[in-house]
């Protein structure tokens, strides 16, 4: 009988019993709906133990990657152990190994960890400020090869945690954060599969992850990178795109701008409007959206209305704070 | 065999979100409704909705409707958004060549829930 682990407690599992059966005659109650694998209310995570394939039914291949699954159909086959916390709760020691103006109002942080931390490309970690307890999220903009995280950071009026990496800041200070998590990543099982990546603003930082990993693992497909911004002074690592595009024959770089004369291989207009404009079409492809929140929601109906399938858009998942 | 079944169960309702939600995206009546909502949230909703109107397992309360629904109603949703949604529901079945008996139950079960919907 495979033993449950959960919250520190375990659980006998009957045979024929489902996760979820066997955490509620135990009294445990998580969410849970349909008990049948339709809504994924119950959506839960094995940390230990690897969940049966048919209890990962319907779910994004990225998830099904960080081994969640449905524990209403979930018949375990070993023992797991199960968290439902969508970021790690253990705190990771760093230290602040660069610090670069990327354009003026934005910043990249590179950290250092004493152990390698175990991500994937277009994650995001949440910062601790080292004087209080706020916390903000940032995306990794580095891959798990490079010896060293990326962030990037943009200056946000009256921001704490912003102010403090704009103003404060200095090399060699020791930084706490959690994480990694959440499930705006590349994935291998397509290789062909065209690829749209729209970022706007410090948006690009995990398309940049997601970009290179993609290139690393042997993607095949076309990829267009959108960045986009008020004006090209909002843009940065243009030359690293065009680089990138250079090199590799299946990768389009395409700048935005709002206001002023578009750059090289760029356009000049509203962001959703340039999206309608040059790929009415996404049947077949996948999206991913990063950025802020008010305008990803905006272009995510924008892409799933040119085609593109529900599971196959992905994006950033946290709210920025007003005040980060 | 459960209407749900005879439909081909989750993968028929996967199948059906996407064009449901794409069809009510498009239609300029009912648009003001969905504008900045968070999609993959509102895709596990019409998800649930799709499950329990095609008579799958599903834990709908009339009272969850309700409330889900109550701004809506303040912002001036009625019957007829109602009907568009509706339409929607069977053109959706049609493009997956549901025969039109079964797709009269599926409205059957749909328009059970208005009351609720429009909080009367």
């Amino acid at each position: 009988m495979p033993v449950i682990t959960f919250e520190g407690k375990e659980y006998h599992c009957e045979e024929g019993e489902t996760v979820l059966e066997s955490l509620t005659r135990h009294g445990v109650l998580i969410p849970s709906s349909c008990q049948s694998g339709v809504c994924q209310t119950c959506i839960t995570k094995a940390v230990k133990g690897t969940p049966p394939v048919e209890s990962q039914q319907g779910l994004k291949d990225t998830l099904v990657d960080q081994n969640y699954f449905l524990a209403c159909i979930c018949k375990p086959e070993e023992d797991m152990e199960l968290s439902v916390a969508d970021v790690a709760e253990q705190v990771v020691s760093s230290t602040i190994v660069e610090k670069t103006l990327l354009n003026e109002s934005v910043i990249r942080i590179r950290l250092k960890t004493e152990q390698p931390l175990d991500y994937i490309a277009g994650q995001f970690i949440n910062v601790m400020h080292p004087e209080t307890d706020v916390t903000r999220s940032y995306s990794l903009a580095s891959l798990p090869r490079e010896d060293f995280l990326e962030l990037h950071i943009k200056r946000v009026p009256d921001g704490r945690v912003s102010g403090y990496f704009h103003d404060d800041a200095k090399l060699g200070d020791a930084l706490s954060f959690m994480g990694p998590a959440g499930d705006c990543f590349y994935t291998d099982r397509d290789l062909d599969q065209p690829l749209l990546l729209v970022g706007v603003g410090t948006g690009l930082a995990p398309l940049y992850g997601i970009l290179r990993d993609a290139l690393a693992r042997g993607h095949r497909g076309e990829i267009h990178v959108f960045h986009a911004s008020l004006a090209v002074q909002g843009l940065y690592y243009m030359d690293e795109l065009y680089a990138l595009a250079d090199k590799n024959e299946q990768v389009h770089y395409i700048p935005c701008v709002l206001h002023g004369e578009a750059p090289r291989d760029g356009e000049q207009g509203d962001l959703q409007q340039i999206l309608k404009k040059s790929k009415p079409d996404l049947k077949g492809w996948r999206v991913y959206v990063c950025g802020d929140p008010a305008i990803v929601n905006a272009l995510k109906q924008t892409c799933f209305m040119s085609g593109a399938n529900m599971t196959d858009i992905y994006s950033d998942p946290f709210v920025f704070d007003v005040t980060a | 065999m459960s209407l749900y079944e005879e439909l081909g169960g989750e993968a028929a309702v996967n199948a059906a979100v996407d064009i449901f939600y794409r069809r009510v995206l498009s239609d300029a009546y009912v648009i003001r409704f969905f504008e900045g909502v968070d999609m993959e949230k509102q895709a596990a909703k019409q998800k649930a909705f799709l499950t329990m109107v095609f008579g799958g397992p599903n834990s709908y309360t009339g009272l969850d409707m309700r409330e889900g629904h109550k701004h809506l109603v303040k912002q001036g949703l009625n019957d007829s958004h109602f009907e568009h949604i509706l339409a929607h529901l069977r053109s959706t079945l049609a493009e997956l060549g549901v025969g039109a008996d079964k797709i009269q139950e599926v409205i059957n079960i749909a328009d059970s829930v208005r009351a609720d919907v429009l909080d009367r």
